[in-house]
C-alpha cells in the first residue's frame, strides 16, 4: 500500500505501510528532467532526481531515522536525523539512526535516486536537509495525530504531540508505537502539513552529542577497514610516482614466496580509463591473505618506474616565471570581475600599496587513508566505501562492472575524514578492477606514503595584489591578479568551471570599493588536483586579509578599523547561489571577535593580535588570535572565532566544526606543503608533511555563535578561510616579520 | 540415529600438544601467535584477532592511531613486533571498559565532552590518555600538550577537556566514602 501527497508539481511525500505494520514516510523530489528507460545511469548523473530520506516507527515504539549523507566527521549522522525528529516530535532517546547508501528506483520510466542529496563536507548537507527533511517528519506527525483523533474521538485540533506520543486534552498519552498501524492506513492530507513554528523547537538549537560516541570510544564503530569479508584478499598498492609514467621493471619472485601472498598484479589503466578524466597512476598491487603478508611482499618486490613526459622542471611553471607573468601586460586567461576604472584611478590616487602572496600545494591527509572493500559476485556487487559522495561511488561501480543498478549495494560506513578527497573514487576503481581480476573480495589499503603521494591536491597559488587609496587613506581601488593551476583542469567539466574553481567574482572586497579588477592566469601542473576543504576560499582569503593588513601597516591605520571602514554601511551584496551577502552580519562577527580578544587593550607582554574575516555559502566568520614568538617557538595563546550560520541545528556539532576548521586552518598554515621534484611528489611521510601537534595548537577555541533565525547554512568549511590570515596577522604583530608566504613555520625560521 | 564417536578422534582431542608460538594475553584472554614473528602487533590485533579499534594511520610511528598498552605502558602497535611480546599483556580500546560493560572514566568523559568528530584516531588517544593518567593521575595542561598523537579533525581541545574531566572524576570518586 502506498499513497502520495503532492507538495508541488515535482515533489511529493510518500506514505506506505511497512511489512511489520510500521509507518514509513519519505520525501521525494523529482527533477524537471524526466529520464527515459534504458539510458545508462552514468549519462544521467545525480542531477536527475532527488528522493528523500525516510523514517520508520515500529509498533513497539522504536523510531528509526535514516541519515542520507555520509559522516566523515561533519556530524551529519547526528544533525540530519534530529531535523526529522524535531518535526516528528520524536523522543530522541529512542531514536536509532540508520545510514542510507545510494539507492535507485524507477517510476514512470525514470530512474531516480531514492534519497536525494547525498554529499557531505561541502557545506550542503544541512541546507538541503532544511528544504525537505522537515516535511518527512511533519507528515508522520500529522498522520499519528490523525490516528489518535480517530481512536479517541477527539478532534485533531485539540491534540498535540510530544516526545514520541500524542497528548489528549485529559492528559492521557497515546504512544506513537500504539498508533502506527492505524496511521499507516490513513489517507494523507492533500496539502503538506504545516511545519512547526520555531518557538516550539525542542531538539533544533539544543546540543546533541555524536550518535556513535559510545561505539567510537569502545572501539566497536566499524570503519571500512574494519570490514572482514569471507575469502577477501587484502591488497596494498605501489603507484608510479609519475601520474603519466610506466612500470620499467619488476621482479616478484622473492615476494611471491612469502607465506600468504597470492597475486601480484599490474594496474595499467589506459589514458581516460577507468574514470574518464580522473587521472589514475599505473600501479602494482600485492594481494595476500592478510595485511602484513601484503606489506612484507611490498617491501620485497623489486620495482623500477619510467617517468612520463611530466618529469623534469618543464612540467611546472616556476615561481619566478609566474611572478613575471603576473607583472607582465599579458592578457589573463579570464577576467573574473571588473568595474569602475582601476587603471585610470591609479594615475591620480594619493597612495598605492602592492604585495605578492605565495601559497603551496597542500594534501588532504585524512586520518583514515584511502581504502575500500569490494565483493563482486555473478549477480551482485557489494562495496563498503568511505566516500563523501555515495552516488558517485555507485556510478563508478556500475561503470566498471556493468551490473544492473538494482544489484549494486554501496555501504557507507563512518569515515575518517574527507575534506574533499573522497569526492574522488580512484581507490574504489582500483579495488573493483582487482576484485574482478582475482575473483575474490578485495580489501584495498593505501599505505600513508601512497595516500600522501597520490592525492588530488589543493592548487598552489600566487596572488599579486594592488590597492589604491585616497588622501584620507580610504581604499578606492583593488586589483587582484591570481595565477594557479585549476583544480578541475583536464576534467570533463564546462569551460567556465576551470576559473570558477579558482576565483569567485563576488569575493570581497568586490562591491565595496569603487574601482575593482580581478583576473586569473591559468598555470599548468603535472600534479593531480581536486576539491579541498573551502577550496579557493581558503587561498583567496589569506591573500585578501593579509593584504588588508599590509595596507593598514603602510597607511598607519588600525587593522580592525580599516576592515570596518571597508565593509561600510550595511548593505546586501549579490552572492551567486547563496542569496545576498549581508555586510552587517559580517561586520557583526568581526566586531564580536575583536571585542572578545580585547582588540583595543594594548599588550605589553610581547604578544601580538591578529584578525581576519570571511563570508561563504551564506555564512559569516571572523577570527582573532593572540600569539607570542620566542626564538623559533610560536605559541597561540588565544583563538577566538565568531560565526553567524543562521539557525543552529546542533550547537555542540557547530562548535566542533568551527573548532576543527580553525585548527585545520592553523595546522595547514603552520607547516604543510607539497613539493614537486622532477614531476613527482617529494613528501612521502607525515614527517615530511607535519600535522600540528597538541602543543602547537591553542588549548581552546573560543567560539562565539551569533543567534539567528535565518535558514541554517553549512558549517564544515566556514571557519577554515580566515584562520590562517588571523594567525599570520598576529605573528606579524608580535614580530617584525611580514608573512607573504605559506607555510608559516619555515618562513619564521628563515626570517628570525 | 546418532553417529558413534570414533575412539581415535576422541583420543586426538586430548593428545594435541600446546601450539608452539608466541603466547600473550590480550584484554585478559590468552592467545598464541603462530605466524610470522616479525608481524607488527597492529596487524595481529586487526587481522588475526579482529580487534579493529587500533587503527592504521601511518607507517612511521607518527600518528598514534594504533596506540595500545603493553603491560599498562603506551605502545605503538605498528612498531612493536610479535616476537617481543611473549608473556606480555596487551590492552586495546576494546579492553578499556570493565568486564560488566561499564565504561572507563576516560570513555565516559570522551562522550560527555563529545570529543569524537570523525572518530578514527580516538581509540589511540584514549589509550595514550590512559597511560598518562596511570603515570600522572592529575595531569597538567603541559602533560597533555606532550601527548604525541595526531588528530586531523581538530578535536584536541575537547580531548584535553575530556582528560581533565576524567582525572577530576577519579579525584571525586576517591574522596567519596
Amino acid at each position: 500500500m502506498s499513497m502520495h501527497v503532492p507538495l508541488s508539481r515535482r515533489r511529493f511525500l510518500k506514505v506506505l505501510a511497512g511489512a511489520t505494520g510500521a509507518l514509513v514516510v519519505g520525501v521525494r523530489t523529482l527533477h524537471a528532467q524526466e529520464v527515459v528507460d534504458g539510458v545508462p545511469l552514468l549519462l544521467l548523473g545525480d542531477d536527475v532526481t532527488a528522493l528523500g530520506p525516510y523514517l520508520r516507527i515500529e509498533p513497539d515504539g522504536r523510531t528509526i531515522i535514516g541519515a542520507r549523507d555520509p559522516d566523515c566527521g561533519e556530524g551529519t549522522r547526528t544533525s540530519l536525523p534530529r531535523i526529522i525528529a524535531e518535526e516528528l516530535d520524536a523522543d530522541w532517546r529512542h531514536v536509532q539512526v540508520l545510514q542510507l547508501g545510494p539507492d535507485l528506483f524507477r517510476r514512470k520510466g525514470a530512474t531516480l535516486w531514492r534519497y536525494g542529496h547525498q554529499r557531505s563536507g561541502d557545506g550542503t548537507s544541512v541546507p538541503s536537509a532544511w528544504q525537505d527533511l522537515r516535511q518527512a517528519g511533519a507528515l508522520a506527525r500529522w498522520l499519528l495525530i490523525e490516528a489518535a483523533a480517530r481512536a479517541s474521538g477527539i478532534p485533531a485540533s485539540r491534540l498535540s504531540a510530544h516526545d514520541g506520543a500524542v497528548l489528549l486534552p485529559d492528559g492521557r498519552r497515546l504512544s506513537y508505537g500504539s498508533l502506527v498501524r492505524a496511521a499507516s492506513r490513513l489517507t494523507p492530507p492533500r496539502t503538506p502539513p504545516p511545519l512547526k513554528s520555531p518557538e516550539r523547537y525542542r531538539l533544533i538549537g539544543q546540543p546533541a552529542g555524536d550518535v556513535d560516541a559510545r561505539a567510537m570510544v569502545t572501539g566497536t564503530a566499524r570503519f571500512a577497514l574494519d570490514t572482514y569479508m569471507a575469502e577477501a584478499l587484502t591488497a596494498v598498492v605501489v603507484h608510479c610516482p609519475w601520474t603519466d609514467g610506466r612500470l620499467d621493471s619488476i621482479d616478484t619472485r622473492a615476494a611471491l614466496r612469502i607465506a600468504g601472498v597470492r597475486r601480484i598484479l599490474q594496474l595499467q589503466p589506459e589514458p581516460g580509463q577507468p574514470l574518464g578524466s580522473t587521472p589514475i597512476a599505473h600501479a602494482v598491487a600485492i594481494l595476500a591473505d592478510d595485511t602484513w603478508s601484503a606489506l612484507r611482499a611490498r617491501n620485497t618486490v623489486k620495482l623500477s618506474w619510467k617517468p612520463g613526459a611530466s618529469a623534469g622542471p618543464s612540467g611546472e611553471t616556476t615561481e619566478k616565471e609566474t611572478l613575471a607573468l603576473l607583472h607582465s601586460q599579458s592578457v589573463p586567461t579570464h577576467t573574473v570581475r571588473q568595474y569602475g576604472d582601476f587603471d585610470a584611478t591609479a594615475r591620480h590616487a594619493a597612495h598605492r600599496v602592492e604585495a605578492t602572496f605565495v601559497q603551496p600545494y597542500v594534501a588532504h591527509a585524512t586520518a583514515e587513508p584511502m581504502n575500500c572493500v569490494v565483493r563482486i559476485e555473478a549477480d551482485r556487487v557489494e562495496a563498503v566505501v568511505p566516500t563523501q559522495s555515495p552516488q558517485e561511488a555507485f556510478d563508478v561501480v556500475q561503470r566498471l562492472t556493468g551490473m544492473d543498478p538494482s544489484r549494486i549495494h554501496i555501504r557507507v560506513p563512518r569515515t575518517g575524514g574527507g575534506f574533499g578527497r573522497r569526492f574522488e573514487h580512484d581507490y574504489l576503481a582500483e579495488a573493483v578492477m582487482l576484485a574482478k581480476a582475482v575473483g575474490k573480495p578485495v580489501k584495498l589499503l593505501w599505505t600513508r606514503d601512497q595516500d600522501l603521494g597520490h592525492d588530488f591536491y589543493r592548487p598552489a597559488a600566487i596572488h599579486r595584489m594592488q590597492a589604491l587609496l585616497d588622501r584620507r587613506r580610504r581604499i578606492i581601488g583593488w586589483n587582484v591578479r591570481k595565477a594557479s593551476a585549476s583544480a578541475l583542469a583536464g576534467r570533463e567539466v564546462p569551460a567556465d568551471s576551470l576559473w570558477q574553481s579558482e576565483c569567485d567574482p563576488n569575493a570581497l572586497p568586490a562591491g565595496l570599493v569603487p574601482h575593482y579588477s580581478a583576473a586569473w592566469f591559468e598555470l599548468d601542473s603535472p600534479l593531480p588536483r581536486g576539491p579541498s576543504r573551502g577550496g579557493h576560499h581558503v587561498v583567496d582569503a589569506f591573500a585578501t586579509q593579509m593584504f588588508i593588513d599590509e595596507i593598514a601597516r603602510q597607511m598607519h591605520r588600525d587593522r580592525l578599523q580599516l576592515r570596518m571602514e571597508l565593509l561600510g554601511a550595511p548593505q546586501l551584496l549579490p552572492d551567486a547561489n547563496n542569496g545576498p551577502l549581508d555586510t552587517a552580519r559580517l561586520a557583526n562577527v568581526l566586531q564580536q571577535a575583536a571585542d572578545r580578544i580585547g582588540w583595543t587593550l594594548r599588550r605589553n607582554n610581547g604578544h601580538g593580535l591578529g584578525i581576519a574575516f570571511h563570508a561563504m555559502l551564506g555564512a559569516y566568520c571572523a577570527h582573532a588570535f593572540e600569539v607570542s614568538v620566542h626564538g623559533n617557538a610560536l605559541r597561540i595563546h588565544r583563538a577566538v572565532c565568531a560565526v553567524d550560520v543562521g539557525r543552529v541545528v546542533n550547537p555542540l556539532g557547530l562548535h566542533a566544526q568551527v573548532t576543527g576548521a580553525t585548527l585545520d586552518g592553523i595546522s595547514t598554515a603552520l607547516g604543510q606543503a607539497i613539493h614537486l621534484e622532477n614531476g613527482r611528489v617529494a613528501e612521502t611521510s607525515l614527517s615530511d608533511y607535519p600535522l600540528a601537534r597538541m602543543a602547537q595548537l591553542p588549548r581552546e577555541v573560543e567560539v562565539i555563535v551569533v543567534s539567528s533565525t535565518e535558514a541554517p547554512t553549512g558549517a564544515s568549511t566556514l571557519a577554515m578561510p580566515s584562520a590562517a590570515p588571523a594567525l599570520a596577522s598576529a605573528v606579524e604583530a608580535a614580530t617584525t616579520i611580514h608573512v607573504r608566504r605559506l607555510p608559516l613555520m619555515p618562513e619564521l625560521l628563515r626570517k628570525i | 540415529m546418532q553417529a558413534r564417536p570414533d575412539p581415535a578422534d576422541s583420543a586426538d582431542l586430548v593428545k594435541v600438544p600446546p601450539r608452539k608460538g608466541i603466547a600473550l594475553s590480550v584484554n585478559g584472554q590468552s592467545f598464541v601467535h603462530v605466524g610470522d614473528p616479525g608481524m607488527p602487533l597492529l596487524w595481529y590485533l586487526r587481522d588475526t584477532l579482529r580487534l579493529s579499534g587500533a587503527r592504521y594511520g601511518c607507517d612511521s610511528g607518527l600518528c598514534g592511531a594504533c596506540t595500545v598498552l603493553v603491560n599498562g605502558v603506551r605502545t605503538l602497535a605498528c612498531e612493536r613486533s610479535m616476537d617481543t611480546l611473549a608473556g606480555q599483556s596487551v590492552t586495546t580500546v576494546e579492553g578499556l571498559a570493565a568486564e560488566d560493560g561499564s565504561l572507563h572514566p576516560l570513555q565516559q568523559a570522551w562522550i560527555d565532552e563529545d570529543a569524537i568528530l570523525c572518530g578514527y584516531c580516538q581509540p589511540g588517544w584514549l589509550m595514550a590518555a590512559a597511560d598518562l593518567l596511570r603515570r600522572k593521575p592529575q595531569p597538567t595542561d603541559a602533560d597533555i600538550d606532550a601527548l604525541p598523537n595526531l588528530c586531523r579533525c581538530g578535536s584536541q581541545p575537547r580531548i584535553r577537556r575530556a582528560i581533565l574531566r576524567a582525572a577530576s572524576m577519579r579525584r571525586q570518586n576517591r574522596h567519596t566514602p
